[in-house]
């Protein structure tokens, strides 16, 4: 297998240019004579969809969810980034790129990045003339304001619901191409195979959720925007059906995978409460501009929180870190938390969180302020929690939020099967071994307005005057017919356990031994621990219901099966990764001090992981990362 | 931590053309702490140990914000939790005891798919005839050339919070789409860069509402129901706009 990220010749700042006028066009005249599938309407591939469409390309859409606007994008919360310099602090492209690679830890590539820096102005523009209420000054001018990891405040935001308002933005859009004809909509329609024929992407294979009916479709290039797959860990921050079948089936059809064991720690999350939790909720990091994270000195802590004194509690962050305080990136601050609930000191019924407390910011700024920055924010944790952090500290701990491995993709998001494309969170490209908070808006829609548009027609340009793939084609009905029977071996097995109760042990090997901290040792168990879950699965699950009508168990049953085989690719790569960088933590490998020690002369590349036919057994691939222009460094935010 | 024992009365329907009816089924041993969506997974779990159906229901984000959960609670649409979605509300709202009555939401335009799952394309309908500003990719001026005041952003905001979860039309008397459909229309028309096709839109967005919902008579119910707490204020906008398109001569639009 190659890895040819095909990255433009030229400065870093010339590159994408050169690239744009190089690449080949398709005639606005000829793009109706193509067709392209995009699987995911989410930020990414809504945006990819309803751009392709205004373009002129023929172009399908489909989505498990019901309506384009349910994506999951649709759940961020605090803001998404863009080098405007509104606030005259200092920002620039060169500094979003410069903060986006040292925050990835060094192990992103330097050249896609500095085009998501120098996209990201055009998005706020783009969102804006389309009707985003971003917030506002009294002046009229858009406010911004500072999130984890910078030391600018270039974080636009819409309230508490950026992603929400973003993704409306884009669904709006796509509505409109839906209206006009140029885009059709498939919702209720999961993927659950890709085609390849003569080693080019053909087209995919799909059931419809509500009648259980698998049919194929055709296109001259098929884009997969279809989120990450932090929900491996069962417990995540994110939306129920978030899953890794159309990255996984991608990958099982020649597509590597990259980086699959980076993922994204988020420090503020609601602590879980019992052992039905069914998912984790997110307390957006802008919370972390105005409250104070402590957890008591002495494990055998009894009073409540109003009643420690000062002498009593450690603002651990400000203490280690005291430059960025509260605001240390994610992975650093997820850690700490870690550290001082394993040595006792958490707090809560359960003492499993710590606290994040908004006194100080309410007798500073009065509570007004804090209302109007966090109310619904506030809210939502009452609902869930039934207290009021405007009286006591909220509580919270890490959970697993955003994966930044997924499809390779060189620069053109081209994966490494001719013709099929990934973008958002299912590709793994700008934020290496980890994400800024902010930074996931605005790359699903730098991908999907900017760079997928414009890098497509080069693939396709040379296709003029060819069809798609005819769908009675052998290998669509190979595997329409896989398909049909993997659904149906489901409903056949008759076990005893339904999918959710095996998902939930995958998720707590998972958790424990691939989760926060990586050690040889815990991988080798949770490698053994997955096929043999894996195997029991095939035998003793329990898929009530019919195949022919909407049923729920069975699609999860699908979802599952792939998590399983994901797994195994996960703890294989934190394996093999003798290093500790950005959401991998290795446990041997770390400094006096317990921070991550990076093996830059072994490890400065990305891995790249190609299905053989055995999960237990990819074979290793890598792309070396060259950094010209920011300079190898230990990450240090003290 | 409490634990309740709880009755549920869930309806039960196949597909879009057979006939439901209620099926009761006991939840014993319920934690309070658990969200109400959390207790029907529990419920569902123990009807799969039993080789029964799960009962099938939309849902996703399970943070308010997704709008895709959508279940009558007791007769209420979102439940007895003012400015809660079904998904946000939790078990110590009820108490060791209770009947639970769970419903689809009731519309002719919202068709059941299976048990409490329904077909809300109808929405999407009404944003595709004119729910958005023409703003293609590519081109868009530089965001801060259009100053808007921070009370209009304010209120596009406010409108604009909509989830498309469809409560209000479930608890309209009439089926009404007036609240979902004015959100959107408030949103985009309250703002300058939307003045351009302000019209055409509460046009369009107004007349296909209509081919598909009931009409409006002022009930509220919808402000009440709806869980991001819409104001029927939108509507009274809605209308305003709507009447006005009916006697703009768009070749004056750029004239106040
Ligand atoms: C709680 C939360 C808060 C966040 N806050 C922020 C923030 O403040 N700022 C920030 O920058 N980022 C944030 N993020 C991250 C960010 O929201 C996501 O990374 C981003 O929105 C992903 O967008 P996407 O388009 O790639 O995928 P998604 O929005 O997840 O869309 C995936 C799409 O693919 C479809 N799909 C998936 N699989 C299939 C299949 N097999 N068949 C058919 N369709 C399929 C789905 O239906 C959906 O339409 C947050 C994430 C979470 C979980
Ligand atoms: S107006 Fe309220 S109730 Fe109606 S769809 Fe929007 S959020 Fe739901
Ligand atoms: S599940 Fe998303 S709003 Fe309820």
């Amino acid at each position: 297998m190659q890895l040819d990220a095909k990255i433009p010749d030229g400065a870093i700042a010339d590159k994408w240019t050169n690239y744009k006028f190089e690449r080949k066009l398709v005639n606005p005249a000829n793009r109706r004579k193509y067709d392209v599938i995009v699987v995911g309407t989410g930020l990414a591939g809504g945006a990819a969809a309803a751009t392709l469409g205004e373009q002129g390309y023929n172009v399908k859409a489909f989505t498990f969810h019901d309506s384009a606007r349910r994506a999951h994008s649709i759940a961020a919360q605090g803001g998404i980034n863009a080098a405007k310099n509104y606030k005259g602090d200092g920002d620039s492209i060169y500094r979003l790129f410069y903060d986006t690679v040292k925050g990835g830890d060094f192990r992103a590539r330097e050249a896609n990045v500095y085009r998501l820096a120098e996209e990201s102005v055009n998005i706020i523009d783009q969102a804006t003339a389309q009707g985003v209420p971003f917030a506002r000054e009294y002046g009229g001018l858009l406010d911004n304001r500072s999130f984890g990891g910078a030391q600018v405040s270039r974080t636009f935001y819409a309230r508490g619901q950026t992603g929400q308002q973003l993704l409306l933005g884009v669904y709006q859009q796509l509505s409109r191409q839906i209206g006009l004809g140029n885009v059709a909509l498939y919702n209720r329609s999961e993927l659950v195979d890709i085609v390849v024929v003569d080693g080019r992407a053909a087209g995919i294979v799909v059931r419809d959720l509500v009648t259980g009916q698998v049919t194929s479709h055709s296109a001259h290039a098929v884009v997969l925007a279809t989120g990450g797959y932090s929900n491996a860990f069962f417990l995540s921050t994110n939306a129920m059906a978030c899953n890794v079948t159309a990255a996984w089936r991608a990958h099982r059809k020649g597509a590597a995978f990259a980086n699959p064991c980076y993922t994204q720690i988020h420090p503020t999350s609601i602590p879980q409460s019992d052992d039905f939790q069914s998912k984790l909720t997110l307390m957006s990091e802008s919370l972390r501009n105005d409250g104070r994270i402590w957890c008591p000195k002495s494990p055998d802590e009894t009073r409540p929180p109003d009643q420690i004194p000062e002498a009593d509690r450690d603002y651990y962050l400000e203490r280690r870190y005291p430059s960025f305080g509260n605001l240390a990136p994610r992975d650093i601050a997820s850690r700490a938390a870690k550290i001082e609930v394993d040595a006792g000191k958490g707090v809560g019924p359960l003492k499993n969180g710590v606290y994040l407390d908004f006194s100080d910011a309410i007798a500073r700024l009065g509570r007004d302020t804090i209302e109007e920055r966090y109310g619904n924010l506030f809210e939502m944790y009452e609902r869930i929690t039934d207290e009021s952090p405007y009286d006591v500290p909220m509580r919270i701990y890490p959970a697993v939020h955003y994966t930044m491995g997924g499809l390779w993709v060189d620069y053109e998001l081209m994966t490494t099967v001719p013709g099929l494309y990934a973008a958002g969170e299912a590709n793994f490209s700008d934020h290496g071994a980890n994400r800024l908070g902010a930074s996931a808006l605005m790359q699903g829609l730098s991908d999907g307005y900017f760079v997928l548009p414009n890098t497509i027609s080069n693939y396709l340009a040379p296709l003029l005057g060819t069809k798609p793939v005819p769908t009675d084609h052998a290998e669509f009905q190979v595997a329409e017919a896989a398909a049909t029977a993997r659904f149906a071996g489901y409903l056949a097995i008759g076990g005893t356990r339904s999918p959710d109760a095996f998902h939930q042990q995958l998720g707590k090997i998972m958790w424990d031994y691939c989760g926060m901290e990586r050690t040889k040792e815990g991988l080798e168990k949770a490698l053994s621990e997955i096929p043999a879950l894996h195997e029991e699965f095939r035998k003793d699950l329990r898929v009530t219901g019919s195949g022919e009508a909407t049923n729920q168990t069975l699609e999860k049953a699908g979802r599952v099966d792939d998590f399983f085989e994901l797994a195994q690719v996960m703890c294989l790569d934190a394996l093999t990764r003798e290093e500790s960088c950005g959401g991998h933590f290795r446990a041997e490998h770390q400094t006096e001090e317990g921070e991550a020690e990076r093996d830059d002369a072994h490890f400065a590349h990305v891995a790249a992981w190609e299905w053989t036919g055995d999960p237990a057994n990819p074979t290793r691939h890598t792309e070396p990362l060259e950094f010209e222009n920011v300079h190898l460094q230990v990450r240090s935010y003290k | 931590m409490k634990e309740l024992n709880l009755t549920l009365k869930i309806w039960r329907q196949d597909g879009p053309d057979s006939n439901g009816s209620f099926d009761t089924i006991a939840a014993p041993g319920i934690n309070d702490e658990m969200s109400f969506l959390e207790m029907l997974d529990l419920v569902n779990e123990r009807l799969i140990n039993e080789g029964k159906d799960a009962v099938v229901f939309d849902h996703d984000c399970r943070e308010g914000i997704c709008g895709t959960c959508s279940l009558m609670i007791n007769g209420q649409a979102h439940g007895p939790q003012k400015g809660t979605a079904t998904c946000q509300l939790h078990m110590r709202k009820f108490s060791d005891g209770d009947e639970i009555v769970i419903e689809p939401w009731r519309a002719a335009a919202f068709p059941i798919i299976k048990d409490l799952m329904v077909d809300r394309a109808a929405f999407d309908r009404i944003v595709e005839s004119g729910g958005y500003i023409t703003a293609e990719t590519g081109g868009a001026p530089d965001a801060n050339i259009i100053p808007i005041p921070k009370p209009v952003a304010d209120a596009a905001m406010d409108a604009a919070a909509c989830i498309g979860c469809g409560a209000c039309v479930a608890a309209c008397p009439n089926s009404a789409a007036n609240l979902f459909t004015s959100a959107k229309v408030a949103h985009l028309n309250l703002l300058p860069q939307g003045q351009a096709e302000r019209h055409a839109r509460v046009e369009a967005m107004v007349d296909t509402m209509e081919e598909f919902f009931g009409s409006c008579t002022n009930h509220g119910e919808c402000q009440e129901a709806c869980p991001k707490e819409i104001s029927i204020d939108f509507i009274a906008l809605m209308n305003r706009d709507y009447l006005a398109a009916k006697f703009k001569n768009r070749r004056t639009l750029s004239r106040k």
